[in-house]
């Protein structure tokens, strides 16, 4: 088979698989987990490799499955030259993270939970840049804020990592439902989710009216992802992760994201006014806001941080410019930018690693003992600064040399020039100051311990990012331009303009701008501590503490608009409910005026049905009227749910009447479990007014629901009954329509009503746990109990009837495809069968004699279940397709086999396992008050 | 002469709920009305049967056979709380 057929999402979803390895890999060796993560990084890398030299032959490599085409959702991958400069970033930056974590992770951290995390985040990165899916894209969007969570929070013990990591979850995640109405917006108006189609449809996108809010919200996702004003300020906040996890995250991958929006949409957006003044805008308060700030942080990956901030700033600016050329040099400053930002990232960690500390007033002097590590700090800081020779000096200079050519337009762009040279200069400052301040001037010695040369291995890739920073910039035309030209090419969907990346242009405004931003920066940088003074005397906005306030504004809205309708008790949410419900049916009747009942004939009634409908309603009366009487009152209704099954059976509904009857007896034992630790009585109800409302309000809807009855049962109407009534036995196999719509038609909401069961029971399980209630020493009218735990004659007889309960089970589980019964009622009986040996011998007992752990039994019925629909996939239909044959067995005859009885086994074991897994839990919760002999009380 | 054996015993079944349902309302103990509960479910075995023979079904039989085999669960249950108050111990 061609690996150019499928090699796409093996790229994307091969780290997904290996985050599972790695954290299995953690528990073997404390290192495996770091090397699982590279050999699967690696092995992404080598699975992409083939398809590498498509895009540089102007090819773009698509690889679509479909998912739900109805709805234009394709699972569907797409690789041109942007989407392969950001793969190849993502990749090989992410190898040298993962190389860099394994020396920069103390012992103490979990380095299986920190690798998974960061492959999972690999992954969906890639997914994000692989994606030919728009839809697909935002999902993959998503998950990356969901697991850059992860990792910002990676060290949970510490308050300003979970709520850093908090504000950025809240921030990209509401950014990330902007882009997907965005994205919906595209698909819309082009009629397509798929890329090639968007991009090809430019012109018909400017022209849409719907174009300004697609872009509005499209810039949303992108503006909190790529911590653009006025959403910056989550970005400093996430520096609490690891110092890997911020040389990954902001250097090039998380916030590269939303950058990569911009270029990926540059050819179906730009070009209006409308994107210039919002892009454009944005990108220069941004670059501005971002480096004056980066000066006065005293905290080494502060600083980084806001000059990260800054610099995703320069890009959506140069982006914003709309032109060809700013798009190469956005391109390319994203290139430089991952490379330099990343390697001083490295570097901030080896400094906080071999100091303990990252506050620049507490450094200096690190030259002396750390001269290798200061090199490379200073090679890196030359290229962010904009030192000619190195790369940040070639993507600068195309950004004065942008702003010089859009200073053309207008009297106020004329500003524009001067403002950029301006943020250049910062940058030369903050630069000079992050390698002055750590590396140079007098060593302090109040540091908690000698700072030392990191081990060799953990500078390696810091040497790489740094010699590719020089080599760049030295030989920009050797060394990046093929890359470059291609992933221009993949940006702009069109011929790539002509450029020059040549170090020396001549004398000319940018080479001026460059000159005076260098020795402005300087000067600044001398001058610093008056401008220290004058910072620290103006007032501060701290974002995060307005943040908070609206996080929690909006809290207290929610919980006063809650508390208006949810008072926290039942009968207060009921009375809301069916008031609701009746309002809405008297509004819905009251232009009918056709008659009460229909044309169908109301039958006779005979004798007997009157007699037992009698007992029912007699029942409920003493049900209500007994309330107060917990205990007597749960005895009369289970006459009531007996009276049910009973009229199950009568109006042929066999299968419902099984279930009823079931449920029935779990319920009863059920609600004795929690009676034993609840009041014996309920409060008399004073309040007369809430009485006579829940009188009426009950009247009423019981009124409404009979006559609502009467006339749609005294009608004919057409239901979609007929339909499965016809196709059970064909499209089946099974004369059973009720089993077979459970397990085959409507197969895949019992898939998902089975999931909801297992994770009740497991929760069950879980909040009881190591849950223990003084259980009340005597009875209602203070007798004690009965000392007999363990009547003998029920032991005895409960004992002989396991066997023929569990038959039962089999029974009705064997028979249900065709006949009443099934893997929902099987499982029921089967666990009745178990619970009474637990109610008739105790819980140790059964025990010690039922060893089948109920979870392997949700678990593996869970398996089961999907596994049915898998195979089914495999062999071709649709997930849950059910197959059946018919065999003749000996001695049996004819017997039908359908796949859909697997399915069955898969549901019959989860509700097994669920219902024992709970009610077990709950007699569980007085089991250590009996420890003692509480007899003697 | 089947049919009206079988209209005598449903006739009886039905007297016998009725008869049940009065000891379940009147009390005055709740063993009584325990117990009526539990005969409830025994009418209701015999009442479906019965039925099943009347109607000429086999449908009926499978709600007996639970009944039969699950119905004493419950009272088990309701008898092990009066006499222990925990009924899984």
């Amino acid at each position: 088979m061609n690996l150019l057929a499928f090699n796409l999402p093996l790229v994307v979803l091969l780290p997904f698989v290996g985050a599972a390895f790695a954290a299995w890999a953690s528990r073997l060796n404390r290192l495996g987990a770091a090397y699982t993560s590279g050999l699967v990084t690696l092995l992404s890398l080598a699975l992409l490799m083939p398809s590498v030299p498509l895009p540089f032959h102007d090819q773009t490599l698509i690889q679509t499955w479909d998912w739900v085409p109805d709805l234009g959702l394709y699972f569907s991958f797409r690789l041109d030259g942007l989407a392969l400069l950001f793969a190849l970033l993502i990749l090989v930056i992410g190898l040298l993270v993962i190389f860099y974590a394994r020396y920069y992770l103390s012992a103490k951290d979990c380095m299986g939970r920190f690798f998974a995390y960061l492959l999972m985040f690999m992954g969906s990165m890639l997914g994000i840049v692989l994606s030919e899916n728009v839809i697909q894209l935002v999902i993959f969007w998503e998950l990356t804020s969901i697991t850059s969570f992860l990792l910002i929070s990676y060290w949970q013990h510490r308050k300003e990592a979970r709520q850093g990591a908090r504000m950025a979850l809240a921030i990209t995640g509401a950014g990330g439902l902007a882009l997907l109405g965005g994205m919906i917006l595209l698909g819309e108006m082009v009629g397509s989710y798929q890329l090639t189609h968007i991009l090809a449809a430019g012109d018909l996108i400017r022209a849409h009216d719907w174009y300004l809010p697609a872009l509005i919200l499209i810039l949303l996702g992108v503006f909190t992802k790529s911590a653009q004003f006025p959403f910056h300020f989550w970005l400093p906040h996430a520096m609490a992760a690891p110092t890997p996890v911020s040389a990954y995250l902001h250097s090039a991958t998380m916030v590269k994201a939303g950058i990569f929006i911009l270029a990926r949409f540059f050819p179906a957006l730009s070009g209006t006014i409308e994107w210039t003044l919002l892009v454009g805008g944005a990108g220069l308060i941004t670059l501005l806001i971002g480096a004056y700030t980066a000066l006065f942080k005293h905290d080494l990956k502060g600083l980084l941080a806001y000059s990260t901030i800054s610099h995703l700033g320069l890009i959506t600016l140069l982006f914003g410019f709309g032109t060809q050329l700013a798009a190469v040099a956005a391109i390319f400053h994203i290139i430089n930018h991952a490379t330099f930002k990343a390697s001083l990232f490295m570097v901030a960690g080896i400094v906080d690693h071999e100091t303990g500390t990252r506050d620049m007033r507490r450094l200096g002097g690190l030259i002396h003992y750390m001269p290798h590590t200061a090199t490379l700090a200073m090679v890196a800081a030359a290229a962010m600064a904009g030192v000619p020779l190195l790369n940040g000096f070639l993507s600068k200079e195309m950004l004065f040399d942008q702003a010089v050519i859009a200073s053309s337009i207008s009297h106020w762009a004329l500003l524009l020039p001067v403002l950029v040279t301006i943020a250049g200069l910062l940058s030369v400052a903050y630069s000079v100051r992050f390698i002055m301040d750590t590396f140079f001037g007098q060593p302090k010695s109040d540091l908690l311990h000698t700072p030392h040369e990191p081990p060799r291995f953990m500078k390696i890739p810091v040497d790489i990012l740094v010699v590719v920073c020089l080599a760049v910039g030295i030989l920009p035309a050797l060394t990046v331009s093929p890359i470059l030209e291609t992933a221009v090419a993949g940006t702009l969907q069109a011929e790539v303009p002509d450029f020059s990346l040549a170090i020396w242009h001549g004398f000319n405004a940018p080479l001026m701008m460059s000159i005076a931003a260098l020795i402005g920066g300087v000067a600044l940088f001398l001058k610093r501590d008056t401008l220290f003074q004058l910072y620290q005397r103006h007032e501060h906005v701290d974002a995060k503490r307005y943040f908070q306030a609206s996080l929690q504004g909006i809290l207290n809205l929610a919980q006063t608009v809650t508390q208006r309708f949810d008072k926290g008790s039942l009968q207060h949410a009921s009375a809301w409910v069916i008031a609701v419900s009746l309002a809405a049916g008297i509004v819905g009747f009251a232009g009918f005026n056709g008659s009460l009942l229909g044309e169908t004939p109301v039958q006779s009634v005979d004798t007997l049905t009157v007699i037992v409908g009698l007992l029912g309603a007699l029942a409920a009366l003493m049900t209500a009227i007994w309330h107060r009487k917990r205990f007597v009152s749960l005895v009369v209704i289970g006459v009531v749910g007996l009276v049910i099954a009973i009229g199950f059976v009568k109006f042929s509904a066999p299968d419902l009447a099984l279930t009823q009857l079931s449920v029935e007896v779990v319920t009863i034992v059920l609600l004795l479990l929690a009676l034993y630790f609840l009041p014996q009585a309920s409060p008399k109800e004073i309040n007369r007014v809430r009485l006579w409302r829940d009188a009426l309000l009950a009247g009423v809807s019981g009124i409404g629901a009979t006559l609502l009855t009467l006339s749609v049962l005294t009608r004919d109407f057409d239901s979609i009954s007929t339909y499965f009534l016809e196709n059970s036995v064909p499209g089946g196999g099974g004369t059973n329509v009720v089993n077979v719509i459970l397990v085959d038609f409507r197969g895949f909401d019992t898939l998902g009503e089975i999931v909801v069961l297992a994770l009740a029971g497991l929760g069950i399980y879980s909040l009881l746990q190591g849950m223990t209630l003084p259980a009340p020493k005597n009875d209602l009218r203070g007798r004690l109990w009965n000392p007999d735990k363990h009547p003998l004659i029920l032991q005895t007889l409960t004992r002989l009837l396991l066997p023929l309960m569990l038959m039962v089970a089999v029974f009705v589980f064997l028979r249900g495809h065709n006949l009443p019964g099934g893997g929902f009622i099987a499982g029921l009986i089967a666990s009745v069968a178990l619970i009474v040996q637990y109610l008739a011998n105790g819980i140790d007992w059964t025990r010690t004699r039922l060893q089948i752990d109920m979870h392997w039994a949700i678990g593996l019925g869970l398996l089961i279940a999907i596994a049915t629909g898998l195979v089914m996939m495999a062999m071709g239909y649709p997930f849950l397709t059910s197959a059946f044959r018919h065999m003749h067995w000996p001695v049996v005859g004819e017997f039908e086999l359908a796949s859909a009885i697997a399915f069955d086994l898969g549901v019959f074991l989860v509700v097994v396992g669920a219902t024992v897994l709970s009610l077990v839990q709950l007699g569980r919760l007085s089991h250590s008050s009996h420890a003692g002999s509480t007899w003697k009380s | 002469m089947l049919d009206t054996v079988l209209q005598i015993a449903l006739a009886a079944v039905a007297l016998a709920m009725l008869l049940s349902a009065w000891r379940l309302i009147a009390g005055p103990s709740k063993p009584d009305r325990i117990l009526a509960l539990d005969t409830l479910y025994i009418n209701t075995i015999a009442l479906l049967i019965l039925l099943g023979l009347w109607l000429d079904s086999a449908l009926y039989f499978e709600a007996a056979l639970l009944i039969a085999v699950m119905g004493f669960v419950g009272t088990v249950a309701l008898s092990k709380y009066l006499l222990r108050g925990d009924i899984m111990e």
